[in-house]
């Protein structure tokens, strides 16, 4: 027993909170009609799940999901928005396949859900580990160059790659 | 049976299947690419909650998870900006990014 007993009824608003924010995010990601909203639906998912891994222990990683989702991510697309005039625009299907095709969206998404979590609670998961003492900053940066080395390299000539490619895929017929 | 309990493996590894689900029905309902673009990060993003959930229940002993995280995140992005290059160029060709309206290659 710790010596503020409240301090555990805390983490536990805390957990319910990164759980309320992912949750809710995504929702508003995937269904809402104009895309600014969506994209500030991905923020507040990508904030949600920065606080789960806290509570996973990986502190890093937290911080790691706000500066590239949030802070890149999410700005990159509020750029594209600006720059292209993504909103859906209404009326152009007509309702009975709107409805049709939400039907179908609908029935693959509840489908994934109830699979993936009846695999979930059917499985019978060993009793998880409680010493975690591992995962901290060094021991990431030992793993990338040492046992990940290669996959290291890789990644940086792809982000080099995706970098250049952008670049020319956007530049190209600029004089039109 | 299933808790809502931050140190329980289940709580995660369920929220991870709402996010995927969230992803896929996010994919096939929008219209336009930036939005099927939004999906496919959730998609993503469940990926690597999944991972860093099995790293840290099922397999503390080294980080692996976390850096097949990091190496999700690093595509994650990469995609997102040769993604939103060709979301530009297509804008400038064809006035719309819908997807329904971009159909050249159409057979």
């Amino acid at each position: 027993m710790s010596a503020f007993p409240a301090v555990e009824h805390l983490v536990r608003v805390v957990f319910a909170l990164a759980v309320l924010a992912t949750v809710w995010g995504a929702v508003v990601a995937v269904s809402s009609r104009r895309v600014i909203r969506s994209v500030a639906g991905l923020a507040l998912c990508s904030i949600g799940l920065a606080g789960l891994y806290y509570l996973l222990h990986a502190p890093f990683l937290a911080l790691m999901e706000i500066l590239i989702y949030v802070g890149a991510v999410c700005v990159t697309i509020v750029f594209a928005v600006m720059l292209a005039e993504p909103d859906e625009t209404p009326g152009r299907e007509s309702r009975s396949a709107a409805r049709c095709w939400g039907g179908i969206a609908l029935a693959c998404g509840i489908a994934v859900f109830c699979g993936v979590c009846r695999l979930v609670l059917m499985h019978p998961w060993q009793k998880p580990q409680t010493d975690f003492p591992h995962g901290t900053v060094s021991e990431i940066g030992t793993a990338f160059l040492t046992t990940h080395a290669f996959a290291f390299e890789l990644i940086s000539v792809l982000l080099v790659v995706a970098i250049l490619g952008a670049l020319v895929v956007a530049r190209l017929g600029r004089g039109r | 049976m299933m808790t809502f309990d931050y140190d329980k493996p289940e709580v995660y590894l369920v929220l991870t299947a709402f996010l995927l689900a969230a992803g896929v029905y996010g994919m096939v309902r929008r219209r336009t690419f930036i939005g099927i673009l939004i999906a496919g990060e959730l998609v993503f993003s469940a990926a690597a909650l999944n991972f860093v959930t099995m790293n840290r229940f099922f397999a503390a002993d080294d980080a692996n998870g976390q850096v097949a995280v990091l190496f999700i995140m690093a595509l994650a992005a990469a995609e997102i900006a040769i993604a939103l290059g060709i979301c530009i160029g297509v804008y400038r060709h064809y006035k719309t990014i819908g997807s329904k309206d971009v159909t050249e290659l159409r057979g």
